[in-house]
């Protein structure tokens, strides 16, 4: 088994109830594990709600992690994704003063746009794969960024 | 039916059996033991603390198979019984625990006696509950059992706020419970079981490696079976010890830090581990990528989290151990015994090379002594619990344990202070059988308040206090790796033990000599009261052999040969 620290994603399917959240983030406490991001929803029309985790460690590692968020007893399933279609969010609040058809542009090639204009600030939104996230961050710096939030990762198997 | 909550939880209790209670009352659980006055059905065990109930509850479960039950209060009484939990969490030990919480309209507001006790137990329990809702009450009740006793077993508390157990609800127990994202596997997979027989049946040097799981699944009498009709030698675990009984001529021992030279040598040479029930605990394997280096793995466990968690089964088989190995059985003939010949001739080498024993001394008991002289008095009348330390030890490696469940001891957690509230549980579960506690001069001290539960209920525990003026094991530790530096282990300053038994009404002996120790364990059985029997053994002895943590199981710390101190 190779101990290489590799980036995973884990989705998991959960009861909806209380402190469920708890039970999943203990675990990764309790345990070593740690959470890069995690996101949560409840699934409409059911008793569920979906996690997607974003998680590193060596295959051990993450296979103890996907056999024991089994273990949880409101747990319905596990997914280690392997071959899967991956996005998050991201907004971030810009000056007014900045040029403001270069950053449409530069949110156009990240599948995003300017979404909100106010007195001093616009906010800038951008969908596509975590990493693209990163460069897209990057880029945006020169404009001046006076805040940014991402979403957290969400992934489906293909 | 219409009832109250506090009323439901007795009728749950009826329903599922329960005939002891361990627990301790206070504010917020008063509605439910008002409940436990009215009833006759079963009885109530107020233990003097409340860690001591949860350990009773472990005990009586060990000893029974059944799910065990302790009642406390929140708060303080929450917050002392998290060592039973956790204790029994680390066992898997089916519990159901039980606590009040303050009213619903007072939950979060730091309320007197409020703790977040769901938030405490969630990562020492299988699973909680806090109930919010007088519906939902029959069926976490009915689940909680369930849950505990299903799969790997493990403690569920409930914190039920005391408005809950107020309210009036219906009752209706015979709901079918529709747990859809809890499915304990339970049967082993068949193309699995028929690779690993043909594994075993091609291995030159085959090796049974047994823990707990067998008896938690009740599967001991059909392990046996498989060894004895495969001839294939076998270690235990400390968690398995009454597997095989101690006079198979297949068993070599216990393997582990403390185990055995022949065993933690056997697991060495081996070509092959079948490890039935086992978690491969640190405390067994030594230097992980030392163990058992040249074989392959077949894991069979209950819990798909145990297999291949630190070391890689070949053989992964998910299942309940019981069914496994009935599965393994029927297809038992394809596996020759005579193949094994010399392999078990190379174990009684290893035996007669360096055998398990211990060497007298002529002015000073050795513990060692004590545990083996019980054995032969006492052998299989007896249950046996322990508690942490030394004598938890030479108890493990010397008593002559002939069935499961006669053996409890705090094996995952190591609690201090198990032993006697344990011993307690056992003996109210099987009743005739005589309850020993092998504990120690630090040990007992740590639940002593328990000789007045054992007077109030009669419960005629005997406590073997294995005095060596000393935190032993910490002392073991300090004379071997910390240049003898003591440090806060020398208990030279004691009570007197035969007073402190005698204060609460039980029995108390002292004993020097091996005559005298003879003629007060035959007194004690005797007279069927709670006793303290406080021997002096040799205070510088050490548990022999020992695997130092991290080291390899075939490097072993010998014990000396005579006359070479
Ligand atoms: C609650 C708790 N505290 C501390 C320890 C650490 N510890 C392990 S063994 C031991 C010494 C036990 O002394 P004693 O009961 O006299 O047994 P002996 O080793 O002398 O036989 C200690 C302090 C523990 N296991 N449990
Ligand atoms: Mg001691």
């Amino acid at each position: 088994m190779t101990e290489d620290n590799q980036r995973r994603v884990v989705s998991v399917i959960v009861v909806n109830e209380a402190s469920v959240l708890s039970r999943i983030t203990d675990l990764f406490s309790g345990r070593g594990y740690n959470i890069t991001s995690l996101t949560v929803a409840p699934i409409p029309e059911s008793k569920y709600s979906r996690l997607t985790i974003v998680t590193a460690g060596s295959v051990r590692v993450i296979e103890q992690i996907t056999k024991q968020l089994h273990k949880l007893i409101p747990v319905l399933r596990v997914y280690e994704h392997e071959d899967m279609v991956e996005k998050e969010m991201a907004m971030i609040k810009l000056p007014i003063s900045e040029n403001l058809s270069d950053i449409n542009a530069l949110c156009e090639a990240y599948n995003g746009k300017i979404v909100n204009a106010g007195e001093n600030t616009i906010i800038a939104m951008v969908t596509d794969e975590p990493k693209r996230i990163d460069n897209f961050l990057n880029a945006i710096k020169r404009y001046n960024p006076k805040e940014i939030v991402r979403s957290g990762a969400v992934a489906l198997e293909r | 039916m219409q009832i109250s909550g506090a009323q439901m939880v007795i009728e749950a209790f009826i329903a599922e059996g329960v005939d002891t209670v361990f627990g301790y009352p206070g504010g917020a659980i008063m509605n439910v033991y008002d409940e436990i006055y009215k009833q006759d059905k079963f009885q109530h065990i107020l233990n003097r603390h409340e860690q001591a109930s949860v350990h009773a509850a472990e005990g009586y479960s060990k000893a029974s198979g059944k799910v065990g039950v302790a009642m406390i209060t929140s708060g303080p009484g929450f917050t002392n019984a998290v060592t039973g939990l956790a204790d029994a969490y680390m066992d898997s030990i089916p519990l159901v625990v039980i606590s009040g919480q303050v009213p619903m309209f007072l939950i979060g507001t730091d309320a007197f006696q409020e703790i977040d006790a769901v938030g405490i137990s969630r990562s020492c329990t299988k699973h909680n509950y806090l109930v919010t809702d007088i519906k939902d009450l029959p069926r976490i009740l009915k689940e909680a059992f369930y849950i505990a006793r299903s799969g790997r077993p493990g403690p569920v508390h409930i914190d039920i706020p005391k408005d809950i157990t107020a309210e009036i609800g219906e009752f209706d127990y015979d709901i079918e419970l529709d747990l859809e994202t809890y499915k304990p596997h339970t049967k082993g997979n068949p193309r699995q079981i028929k690779k690993a027989i043909e594994a075993i049946a091609k291995a030159k040097r085959p090796l049974f490696y047994l823990g707990g799981g067998i008896i938690n699944a009740n599967a001991a009498y059909l392990v046996r079976e498989l060894v004895q009709k495969t001839g294939i030698p076998a270690v235990e675990t400390f968690m398995a010890r009454g597997v095989l009984s101690f006079d198979d001529e297949l068993l070599i021992g216990m393997l582990g830090m403390h185990g055995s030279y022949a065993s933690n040598m056997a697991m060495s040479e081996t070509d092959l581990v079948i490890g039935l029930g086992v978690r491969f605990d640190d405390r067994v394997t030594g230097k992980l990528s030392e163990f058992a280096k040249n074989a392959d793995v077949i894991h069979v466990d209950i819990d798909p989290a145990s297999i291949s968690k630190l070391v890689n089964a070949d053989y992964p088989i998910v299942g309940d151990v019981k069914n496994v190995v009935s599965d393994m059985l029927e297809q038992v003939e394809k596996i020759d015994s005579n193949n094994y010949e010399s392999w078990r001739e190379t174990i009684i080498n290893f035996n007669e090379l360096h055998p398990l024993t211990f060497h007298e001394d002529s002015e000073r008991i050795k513990p060692q002594w004590v545990v083996k002289r019980v054995g032969e008095l006492l052998g299989d009348d007896a249950n046996i619990s322990t508690d942490v330390g030394q004598h938890q030890m030479w108890a493990g490696q010397f008593y002559p344990f002939t069935r499961p469940r006669q053996f409890v001891s705090s094996s995952g957690l190591g609690t201090m202070g198990f032993g006697f509230p344990a011993a307690i549980g056992v003996k109210a579960a099987s009743p005739e059988k005589i309850s020993i506690n092998f504990t120690g001069d630090g040990s007992i001290l740590m639940n002593v308040q328990e000789l007045m539960t054992a007077v109030e209920k009669k419960i005629p525990v005997i406590n073997i206090i294995l005095n060596n003026n000393f935190l032993g094991m910490v002392r073991q530790w300090q004379t071997l790796f910390y240049d003898k530096r003591h440090s806060e282990t020398d208990l030279s300053v004691q009570p007197d033990f035969v007073k402190l038994a005698e204060a609460f009404g039980g029995i108390g002996y002292r004993v020097k000599t091996k005559e005298e120790f003879d003629a007060a364990l035959k007194d004690a059985v005797e007279k069927n009261i709670v006793a303290f029997i406080e021997v002096i053994v040799h205070r510088m002895e050490n548990v022999m052999p020992m695997v130092p943590s991290g080291g390899s199981l075939f490097n072993m710390m010998l014990l000396e040969k005579k006359g070479d101190k």
